[in-house]
């Protein structure tokens, strides 16, 4: 069992918990991920990790619960365990790599982050922040209510932009406006790191190409076990078959083909609906009888 | 007098029953029956089914146990060579095995020797017998990388030795292939997988849950930090292959891996919360054990259910028992066909496969005819579902982040079959990592071969 020792609401809807997994903080590193399973028979899911204090052994997860499964993890409280907590899993972020380090400091960095997106955001560039790095970024959220860590991010960003699509706190616009503002004011970087969901990553791909900066996006497909089993979280990528899990979830956002992971996204929609009103309403909905709509 | 020729009688569920349900399809002998069937053994002077079972269970003499209902003996004499008696029991390929080299089978049907050992391992089971832990320990970890049943058979004989034992598991629960790849209806997971997995807990081994090694510690992490002197790897063979034909990337096409994990591990066909899709018409594209166990779970599941096969009826790889099961409960065999493309409408959901009709020619490498395809012959299956079963192979994890450990072309690692020896100094394998997918009992024969060998490598190290 994997204890929960602190668990935080970030924001409406977002939770943060830490918890105690040795075997994952033993040598995870940023841009890898765990899956976490609330109960016994629970779905795994999986979560990038977005802190990590190895004397602790405790990894920090952020989420927002969008399903049956994520609704039983928010449940959970402080002193609660995950019934159970692997990883890491997938390839560490290729910036916040010791032996890259004289590469990544000739870059000009900016970090782009949508919704929940700003949760794995924040240790790399922490991590660059620890090893002297400079790195900008530009938060989005959809609103003023759902912005969280923008104090945590502060205190190791260069520059530090954040966005609303509202106009409720900060720019008035998407992430790609902002870049785009700053691009027009003369700021030039070389190198984006962009996470959030994937149609923001698409678009923030599509204007980076324009722009010339190389792009790194971090997916996140539908998975199953998350070590190259089963292939469900199958990506194209420069026209090749690549497997979220354990190619990933990092890649070069301007060779992945979004439309088709977005299309491949909708796979258990039906199936994942039924579940969530389920849970939500008792065992009453069952699917099928074509008259509520909730199958679709 | 009952015919000798023939066997007796197993009692399964009818097939238009259990093609609704979960549970087990064979219902085992019951005392009597396993004692009548037991009578037809004739008791080889030189046993040839013995050199047929790859981890050499003395079958006459448990067999004659079971004669004179001294089941708990019976168990004991299998006890001393396997220790996933009732496992095998249900999985075992014995035609090609045991009951393949069976005198009995020249002239009319072999003796049923793997029902007869699930038999006994079901009578031990429900009668409270375990194998029991050894007097003392030698003081040497060694650590077992995957549960399934190399990595049991290999810390199970280790655990007898008196070797201090851990298995590290990547999954949540104990088992591998045995809990994620094999249904329900097969082999039952709580009373007969996790009761074997308690036994071997029972001989002393620890089993870690939820660590991948290759990323959560390396194999030097585990003999540098963990004190482990030797490690033994097993940790099959779990990349699922696809065809690469256009189409794959369809929604609707899945590895049987994804379908059989979600149902098996997760027990998706429970109704717990991991979802599972249920197909209305599912093409199977395979011909072995798994193609045949994904086709049946989704059969279970409410689906009409094609398996395509590029081959003819002889050369599917699948147990003789699982096909004649596949077909009782209404799976149709699309034969000596192959996909050539997977359609999708225009939301990106399967609609079809179009596939082309083969037809068999000249042996090739793997002694079978080799199936070549009829120009102009394609033509179009329509379905909502693809399942893809056309084998795995090892996961590059292991090999990939440890130093000095070699591996052939396909990616297996290089062992020694004698003992597991690889190329990296007390690090062992055996099993499905090293062959490629083969079958439960010869990944159990690798385990028990490396168990030795890990004893001589420490006899060797001490007693010089």
């Amino acid at each position: 069992m994997y204890e929960i020792v602190r668990k935080e609401k970030l924001a409406a809807n977002i939770f943060l918990m830490d918890v105690k997994a040795p075997m994952v903080t033993h040598s995870c590193l940023p841009g890898q991920f765990v899956i976490a399973i609330a109960e016994e028979d629970g779905e795994r899911i999986p979560l990038t990790i977005c802190d990590y204090d190895r004397e602790k052994q405790t990894v920090t997860i952020v989420f927002q619960p969008i399903g049956a499964s994520t609704e039983k993890m928010a449940a959970l409280n402080e002193g609660d365990s995950f019934h159970d907590f692997v990883g890491p899993l997938g390839q560490p972020s290729e910036l916040c790599q010791e032996e890259n380090l004289e590469e990544t400091r000739k870059k000009h960095i900016v970090f782009i982050s949508g919704g929940v997106g700003t949760a794995p955001v924040y240790p790399q560039v922490k991590w660059l922040h620890e090893h002297g790095i400079d790195a900008d970024v530009i938060q989005g959220s959809r609103n003023k209510d759902l912005l969280f860590f923008a104090d945590k991010v502060s205190e190791v960003a260069k520059n530090h932009y954040i966005c609303t699509d509202d106009g409720s706190y900060g720019f008035h616009g998407m992430g790609t406006n902002q870049l785009q503002a700053l691009w027009d004011e003369g700021k030039r970087y070389d190198w984006c790191v962009a996470i959030g969901p994937m149609i923001m990553m698409k678009f923030v791909c599509k204007l980076t190409k324009e722009l010339g900066i190389h792009t790194v996006v971090s997916m996140n497909p539908i998975m199953v076990d998350g070590t190259g089993m089963c292939g469900a979280c199958r990506l194209i990528v420069d026209g090749k078959v690549k497997f979220a899990c354990v190619d990933g979830p990092e890649f070069d956002g301007h060779l992945v083909d979004f439309d088709k992971a977005m299309e491949r996204m909708q796979q258990y929609k039906t199936e994942e609906g039924r579940k969530k009103l389920e849970f939500e309403e008792g065992d009453t909905h069952h699917g099928g009888c074509g008259l509520c709509g909730g199958d679709k | 007098m009952a015919d000798m020729m023939k066997r007796v009688p197993i009692a399964e569920q009818e097939p238009a029953v259990r093609a609704k349900n979960f549970d087990e399809v064979c219902l085992g002998y019951t005392e009597d029956e396993a004692v009548e069937e037991a009578k037809r053994c004739l008791n080889c002077k030189n046993p040839r089914c013995v050199g047929g079972c790859p981890v050499s269970i003395n079958i006459p003499a448990f067999i004659h146990a079971v004669t004179e209902r001294d089941f708990k003996r019976a168990y004991e004499i299998i006890s001393e060579s396997s220790s996933l008696p009732a496992v095998c029991g249900r999985v075992c390929p014995q035609e090609t095995q045991c009951e393949g080299q069976c005198i009995r089978g020249i002239k009319g049907d072999a003796v049923a020797i793997g029902k007869l050992e699930r038999f006994v391992a079901d009578w031990a089971r429900e009668n409270g017998i375990h194998p029991q832990p050894p007097k003392e320990k030698n003081g040497h970890k060694v650590a077992v990388i995957g549960s399934g049943p190399s990595g049991l058979t290999c810390a199970g004989d280790l655990a007898k030795m008196g070797y201090d034992v851990t298995i590290y598991e990547a999954l949540q629960k104990a088992g591998g292939v045995l809990v994620y790849g094999i249904p329900e209806f097969r082999l039952p997971k709580d009373k007969v997988v996790a009761a074997e997995v308690d036994n071997v807990k029972g001989l002393g081994v620890d089993i870690e849950t939820n660590v991948v090694i290759g990323k959560s510690l390396t194999i030097d992490d585990l003999m540098n930090e963990f004190g482990y002197e030797a490690v033994f790897i097993g940790s099959g063979a779990g990349l699922p292959r696809f065809m690469g034909i256009p189409g794959e990337q369809s929604n609707g096409v899945f590895s049987a891996n994804e379908v059989l994990t979600r149902s098996n591990l997760m027990k998706a066909y429970e109704d717990k919360d991991t979802p599972i899709v249920h197909g209305k018409k599912v093409v199977v594209v395979g011909g072995g054990n798994v193609a045949m166990d994904a086709a049946r779970t989704a059969l279970r599941l409410g689906a009409e259910v094609h398996i395509v096969y590029r081959r003819s009826e002889k050369e599917l790889p699948a147990r003789a028992e699982e096909v004649h099961h596949a077909k009782e409960e209404g799976i149709q065999f699309d034969l000596l066909q192959n996909p050539v493309e997977i359609l999708a409408d225009d939301k990106g959901w399967v609609k079809g496969i179009r596939v082309i009709k083969m037809e068999l020619g000249e042996p090739d490498a793997s002694g079978r005819r080799r199936p070549v395809p009829i120009e102009g012959s394609e033509y179009e299956i329509a379905c909502d579902t693809v399942i893809m079963a056309l084998g795995t192979s090892p996961n590059p994890l292991i090999a990939s982040t440890t130093k000095g450990l070699e591996t052939n072309q396909r990616g297996c690692i290089m062992a020694k079959e004698e003992d597991g020896e690889t190329s990296k100094t007390a690090v062992y394998a055996g099993g499905d990592a090293v062959t490629g997918a083969a079958t439960v009992i010869l990944a159990m024969g690798a385990g028990k071969a490396a168990a030795k060998g890990i004893d001589s490598y420490f006899k060797n190290k001490y007693n010089k």
